[in-house]
């Protein structure tokens, strides 16, 4: 059902824009086929657009969800912690202090998350749990990272400005296809390694203690599943930048629609490509101005956000 | 070589506070055991380090001679099963679900689930009278249904070794006594060795077939129900006066205690409680 909803979303995205392509000339031009007037359209505009929004969502919402699962908790996602800032903060920093760009902007962006997350980890988790201390940490570090960010732009070239700040509002502008690849291959290498996961990571949501009694060696996986999620997340963020809240919001929706039973990982890393999708869609074509495709999920993620911390305020636990 | 699971001189805690103060412990293989003591003498922390959640600062934790922490876990899992004091379940999960969980030590990353698997399951749910509540979502229940549930789970993995600590807490009287009826059965049907911690002393000596008084870490006294349950032992465990007479059930050892109040003093209570210097 997902994976239906996902495929008539990409195809409204190569249909409609500014001038409508019939799906049968879509398909003809992604076959190598020409359509004189459209290849350009449907090519160099709005497949690549497509592709990487679909790999941007797919990454986040699986990074998301995985962390979500893994620490109990619905505000334990790493867009809310602070993971994605420090993988944000060190792509700024290579990208407008260091001039760099490519696979060398991934490889700081991972480093840089996955230190984020030792330090909150470090810090606030204890028996595994994510309570309020860790998201208060993380919020923290968040913070300061978001300081740090703002530092490193008020000290760069204006030029160089400019291209961090569309970068860092999420965005699949001027997408190319030949960025794809670094996203398709940390996806798979380490979307299977979280799949392989999925029935510990399911024990886990039992608690530590039942987890292990389960059979699964609880400090072992929770390092895997850290890693991998980490490093999908960072090298998506180095891609399109942080695209707000798609994280945050894919586990919870994707829950709503397949229900709390089995495993979430799937069912949320494709609830993450609709939503870049649909929000790109929206953000380009239906909204009065042309928005980068995170300020519109960021409007969508706000309420939601605020709902949970008041649940939690008076329940004391979610998920 | 020592078969079944014992514990030589083992010192475990929480980070520098020691629990456990080198304890030794032989489980009596399929065999129902009782831990009883006061509340933070250590009895949750003794599970833990006996299925592996808590590794020893000393000592070691044996299966068959096997030190546990040297055994992969999934094949632990297998053959030990562990109910924790007060498991929490994910918002929204279902029986069904929660209890199919119990399953995870025998399935593979990728292995498909069996009809092995649905035989243990609606196993554990009958043994259990949890089957009506198959389709419920296990935060909606009460204490004591979802008390059941737990158990299922633990049952549902199909371990020769149980470990459950207070399997009958939440549950009123009636349940209690299912429960531990519940895991006779088990014991006696397919010879699964139990070691439950249990709070009400009557029950305790009534089902176990062998009993554990603890204090402060250590292993106070063990033995039949006849050796451990005496007014000495209830006096040095919990610090509180009893009388012990004879279970007109079950003709095991049972405890009356004896507080400040409510004491109907008869010439035999009053000889009693001077015999015990109050
Ligand atoms: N996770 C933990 N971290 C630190 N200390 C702990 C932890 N769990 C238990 N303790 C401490 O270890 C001691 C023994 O606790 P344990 O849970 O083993 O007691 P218990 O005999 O099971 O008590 P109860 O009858 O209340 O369940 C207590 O002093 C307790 O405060
Ligand atoms: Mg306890």
């Amino acid at each position: 059902m997902l994976l239906a909803l996902l495929l008539s979303a990409a195809v409204v995205t190569l249909t409609l824009g500014r001038s409508y392509v019939p799906i049968t000339d879509v398909l003809r031009i992604l076959l190598g086929g020409e359509v004189p007037g459209a290849t350009f359209t449907v090519e160099v505009l709005r497949l690549p657009r497509t592709v990487l929004s679909i790999l941007a969502g797919l990454s986040f919402g699986l990074g998301g969800v995985a962390f979500q699962i893994m620490l109990r908790n619905p505000l334990a996602s790493p867009d809310i912690i602070g993971i994605s800032s420090g993988a944000s903060a060190a792509a700024v920093f290579a990208i407008v202090g260091l001039s760099l760009t490519g696979p060398v902007v991934s490889i700081l962006a991972v480093l840089a998350g996955l230190a984020v997350a030792m330090l909150i980890y470090g810090l606030a988790v204890r028996n595994g749990e994510a309570g309020t201390r860790l998201i208060l940490v993380g919020i923290g570090v968040s913070a300061m990272l978001q300081s740090l960010i703002s530092y490193v732009l008020l000290n760069a070239p204006a030029w160089n400005r400019q291209e961090a700040i569309r970068w860092l509002s999420g965005s699949v502008n001027g997408a190319r296809l030949d960025e794809a690849l670094p996203l398709l291959t940390t996806f798979i290498v380490f979307g299977l390694l979280l799949l392989s996961r999925s029935r510990e990571l399911e024990t886990l949501r039992l608690g530590d203690d039942m987890a292990a009694a389960l059979g699964t060696p609880v400090s072992r996986s929770r390092i895997v599943i850290i890693i991998s999620a980490v490093s999908i997340i960072a090298v998506a963020t180095a891609v399109t930048g942080p695209i707000a809240f798609v994280a945050f919001l894919a586990g919870p929706i994707a829950a709503h629609i397949v229900g709390a039973n089995g495993s979430l990982l799937l069912p949320s890393s494709l609830v993450g490509a609709v939503l870049v999708l649909v929000a790109d869609f929206a953000g380009q074509f239906l909204l009065p101005a042309r928005y980068p495709v995170g300020v519109v999920t960021g409007v969508l993620g706000a309420p939601y956000l605020i709902y949970l911390i008041i649940r939690v305020n008076r329940t004391g636990r979610a998920l | 070589m020592a078969q079944g699971l014992t514990a030589r001189a083992l010192v475990a805690g929480y980070g520098d506070a020691l629990v456990l103060d080198a304890l030794d412990l032989d489980v009596p293989q399929g065999r129902i055991t009782a831990i009883v003591g006061a509340n933070a003498c250590g009895k949750s922390t003794l599970l833990r380090a006996l299925s592996r959640l808590l590794k020893p600062k000393h000592g070691h934790v044996l299966l068959d001679g096997k030190d546990i922490h040297k055994i992969a876990p999934r094949a632990l899992a297998q053959k030990l099963g562990l109910l924790p004091q007060s498991p929490v379940a994910p918002e929204g999960i279902t029986v069904l679900d929660l209890v199919g969980r119990g399953r995870s030590p025998h399935q593979g990353v990728f292995t498909r689930w069996t009809q092995r698997d649905d035989e243990a399951v609606a196993a554990a749910l009958e043994a259990t009278k949890t089957v009506d509540l198959a389709n419920r979502a296990v935060d909606e229940l009460s204490g004591g249904q979802r008390q059941r549930v737990w158990i299922a789970m633990a049952l549902a993995q199909e371990t020769d070794l149980l470990l459950l600590d207070e399997p009958t807490t939440f549950l009123d009287i009636r349940h209690q006594v299912e429960v531990l009826d519940l895991l006779h059965d088990l014991n006696a049907a397919r010879g699964t060795t139990i070691v439950m911690v249990l709070h009400d002393l009557n029950l305790a000596a009534r089902y176990c077939d062998h009993l554990i008084a603890m204090t402060a870490g250590r292993l106070h006294a063990s033995g039949t129900s006849e050796a451990v349950l005496t007014e000495e032992t209830v006096r040095q465990v919990f610090g509180i006066g009893s009388r012990i007479v004879s279970d007109p059930v079950s003709g095991r050892p049972m405890m009356v205690p004896i507080g400040r109040h409510r004491v109907d003093t008869t010439p035999a209570q009053n000889e009693a409680m001077e015999a015990m210097g109050q």
